[in-house]
């Protein structure tokens, strides 16, 4: 059973991430929206921990990147950027969502 | 009635978008500028997102307000300290940051940076030479 798990918080002031990161089993999905984007910049101890997960698709959307500056090459190798119609797609394809707010 | 000139700093600890805080910070200051006193903001902790150059909110619908930054050197707000460790553990640099630029009225009006890079250290040296801070 697949759970698609969302992070909109920034994982430099709460610990969203973290707990997911916990929770997140192999087979699982993340996608990373509103602060929670930031998580998926290169060069950060939260990049470490993302390129730990074994087994976790990352998913990070584009139009949050935007709005707050990140370019698409900042981006942590790996995580697929993004549109609101995939996000939609994702929610439908997992059998649940799990929402770390 | 004399009057006295205090220092404010405006501490900016929040990411733009997510929460008013950052916005509502601005708006303050603008309005606060009108008062004659010795401004200065700091930028640390998710504060230094706000200052990413190329923010574009179209397609998430909200008022891209980082343009704004750039009118506080006509309001002589003109001492913006970012600080180093907080870009450095976010993958950022002063590189990823909009040029902000304040005209040096005792300097025969030369062009020079608002962004003051500061350590963790010297802003905390700084900010023992505050009289008022405005938490955001």
């Amino acid at each position: 059973m697949s759970i698609l798990h969302t992070v909109n918080k920034s994982p430099f002031e709460k610990s969203s991430m973290d707990s997911c990161l916990a929770y997140a089993n192999e087979g699982s999905a993340v996608l990373m929206y509103e602060d929670g984007i930031y998580g998926a910049i290169k060069g950060t101890a939260v990049a470490d921990k993302i390129s730990a997960s074994s087994g976790v698709k990352f998913y990070v959307l584009g139009p949050d990147l935007k709005a707050r500056g990140v370019a698409e090459d900042k981006v942590v190798d790996g995580i697929e950027i993004v549109d609101y119609a995939k996000f939609v797609s994702l929610a439908a394809e997992n059998d649940k969502v799990q929402a770390w707010v | 009635m004399s009057e006295q000139i205090k220092k404010f700093m405006y501490v900016n600890r929040r990411a733009p978008y997510g929460t008013i805080y950052a916005w509502e910070s601005l708006e303050v200051v603008l309005i606060g500028a009108a008062f004659d006193q010795d401004v200065s903001l700091a930028f640390i902790d998710d504060g230094v997102y706000q200052l990413i150059k190329g923010q574009d909110t179209a397609e998430v619908e909200m008022k891209n307000f980082s343009p704004t930054y750039q009118a506080l050197g006509d309001y002589d707000v003109t001492k913006l300290f970012v600080e180093k460790e907080s870009l450095e553990e976010r993958g950022l640099t002063l590189e990823d940051l909009m040029p902000l630029t304040y005209e040096d009225e005792d300097d025969d009006w030369a062009e020079k940076d608002s962004i003051r890079l500061v350590s963790r250290a010297e802003l905390a040296d700084i900010m023992d030479e505050q009289d008022v801070f405005f938490s955001f």
